[in-house]
């Protein structure tokens, strides 16, 4: 079995996506990045329920699949919130709040 | 595949114990008939739904009491999944009563304003349905799901000014955090599965021993899921959220987030540390200790030089949750049951404080339609009451003796003094200097409302709507009678033992 390279996938893909959300100003870049990191763990449960040869792993992956399209609605409603009302979705430009 | 086809084979559906979902079922059917009856009435006629929400919420405590009252207490749902002992009947009590107490600090604010009345009382309703849900959870996906479910909507709720950039930026600003957070926990959670092949708390706690052969995994997991609910909690340094969402969201809805949201975040923790995590201990209770003078003291800092006053409350909200972290960074040890005792405890008398004070604050800001810390200068002298609401209140949260903030701070020091550990008594030492600081910010404050002149000479009477004065009643009678009978909530250590009762 290749639990382990899927293992090492997932880790890459989880240091991409925290990389993505740390170093990335756009709102959309960032969104991304969480998917990324959501699917590394999509990855790892498979990986695990493969070699334990257990269910519960895909259960869990259906429940991340269904909130992670929950959050992102949200998430892209909120983008076009920001991006409606001041005409651009740059994190750093968020400067109302501060102190 | 094939064990998928066989598991499919021998799956007969779970008996449902009805008693046992009965508050979450009123619930959800509550806020069903909120969102139904808020597409058909008319504007004019939109109170209804306050009205609604806030029967939604007494009506789901009448099972919380009856099962409470019942003499088999400890059910246990879909094979322990989904547990209901003496521990979460509480905290669902205290979330439906803090729900309720918000309906009532909202209402007036949510008819004033020409706002999406019908979605905000849906959003919270559901939001409180996740928080009851979380009480109960004693498994990975349905601890998952949970926090989800109160999240969500939460993030909602804090964007819910559409129009207004305050709102906006601490909506995408909460929701970008929370997101990750939860993220970096689900990372956390995959690992612990994969090494106890269950997501049942119960079996990870089993699977847990760190010199064995994935030691490093597990204790990278158990950092991960402690990472996560310490966004939850607003724990430094992970708390850059805090101070802006609750600053940019209405004030109604930072009462929420700094009170509910918040205490579903350390029941979440505490369930998982302590049923999850037993043998873990020597991993998260040095990084619990260390999260808990951070926040105590970076908090406090922070909130000396505020002023603004929502803001400086988010911090002194910050600083206090590292007051309920406190007890437990001790409790792997022989103070389990003391620590589970001192952060229950210290959850309710700071959710009754903390609305209180947001019931002061939005009574007063109809008035004066400011935020600054100035504004209240000379309260007493044209609202009396009000006046001397504030100083309970901001003496509660300071944490003077008989009100409720005191028996909070007093259960937790007592929980770290039955751990006798030096570090424990390092960690006491922290906390009261923290204390002493705090009566800094909150005196600033008292300072204000009784020796400053009023400004602009504007002594005109605050007219304080009926829903609030009963808010700010429920509040202020809490809080006392928790600090002139404190055994009224201390007795709920004594009811069982809790930590025992996780297992179901």
């Amino acid at each position: 079995m290749l639990t382990s390279q899927f293992l090492l996938l997932g880790a890459i893909l989880f240091c991409i996506g925290v990389y993505g959300v740390i170093a990335r100003k756009n709102a959309v870049l960032v969104l991304m990045s969480i998917e990324l990191i959501l699917n590394s763990v999509n990855i790892n449960l498979l990986a695990f329920a493969l070699r334990n040869g257990s269910a519960d792993g895909h259960t869990f992956a259906l429940y991340i699949i269904a909130v992670a399209a929950a959050e992102v609605g949200v998430g892209l409603a909120m983008v076009l919130l920001i991006y409606r009302n001041r005409r651009s979705i740059g994190l750093d430009e968020l400067s109302e709040l501060r102190g | 595949m094939s064990f998928l086809v066989s598991s499919a084979a021998v799956w007969t559906a779970p008996s449902v114990d009805y008693h046992a979902l009965a508050p979450e079922i009123v619930l959800a059917v509550g806020l069903s008939i909120v969102l139904l009856v808020d597409l058909f009435t008319s504007e004019r006629n939109k109170w209804l739904l306050s009205v609604l929400t806030g029967f939604s919420l007494l009506g789901a405590v009448l099972p919380v009491l009856t099962l409470a009252l019942h003499d088999d207490s400890t059910r246990s749902l879909f094979d322990g999944r989904y547990v209901v002992d003496e521990f979460s009947l509480v905290m669902k009590g205290l979330f439906l009563l803090a729900g309720y107490v918000i309906v009532l600090l909202s209402s007036s604010h949510v008819e004033e304003g020409d706002y999406w009345r019908g979605e905000y009382w849906f959003l919270l309703l559901t939001s409180l349905l996740g928080m009851v849900m979380m009480s109960s959870a004693r498994d990975l996906v349905s601890v998952f799901v949970a926090l989800e479910f109160l999240s969500i909507p939460a993030y909602m709720l804090a964007a819910w000014r559409k129009r207004d950039l305050k709102s906006n930026e601490a909506g995408v600003k909460y929701f970008l955090l929370g997101v990750f957070a939860s993220a970096v926990m689900l990372y956390g959670m995959s690992l612990l599965y994969g090494v106890a092949n269950s997501t049942l708390l119960i079996d990870i706690a089993e699977s847990i021993s760190l010199d064995g052969e994935f030691g490093a995994i597990q204790a990278l997991a158990i950092v991960f899921v402690v990472v996560g609910f310490a966004f939850k909690v607003s724990a430094v340094p992970f708390h850059t959220w805090a101070p802006d969402t609750y600053e940019g969201a209405p004030t109604p809805v930072t009462a929420f987030l700094s009170v509910a949201s918040k205490a579903a975040g350390f029941i979440a923790l505490v369930v998982m540390v302590l049923t999850a995590f037993p043998e873990g201990r020597d991993v998260w209770q040095p990084f619990v200790w260390i999260l808990s003078a951070l926040t105590m003291t970076i908090g406090n800092v922070f909130a000396l030089r505020q002023t603004n006053l929502v803001r400086m409350i988010a911090y002194s909200s910050v600083s206090q949750g590292g007051f309920v972290l406190m007890p437990l960074a001790v409790a792997g040890g022989v103070a389990g049951e003391a620590a589970l005792r001192a952060v229950v405890v210290y959850l309710i008398a700071y959710a009754a404080t903390n609305l209180g004070m947001f019931g002061v604050i939005l009574s007063v800001s109809r008035k004066t339609r400011s935020g600054d810390i100035a504004s209240l200068g000379g309260l007493f002298t044209y609202a009396p009451a009000l006046g001397v609401l504030l100083t309970i209140f901001l003496a509660s949260l300071a944490g003077i003796p008989p009100l409720g903030g005191w028996i909070g701070k007093f259960a937790a020091f007592q929980a770290l003094l039955t751990d006798a550990t030096p570090w424990a008594y390092v960690l006491a030492v922290i906390g009261a200097v923290n204390s002493v600081i705090a009566f800094g910010y909150y005196g600033n404050v008292m300072r204000e409302v009784w020796m400053r002149p009023v400004p602009h000479g504007d002594t005109t009477p605050i007219t304080t709507p009926s829903s609030l004065q009963i808010a700010l009643g429920i509040t202020v009678i809490a809080t006392l009678v928790l600090g002139i009978l404190p055994g009224v909530v201390l007795h709920f250590g004594d009811m069982a033992d809790l930590v025992g009762a996780f297992g179901g």
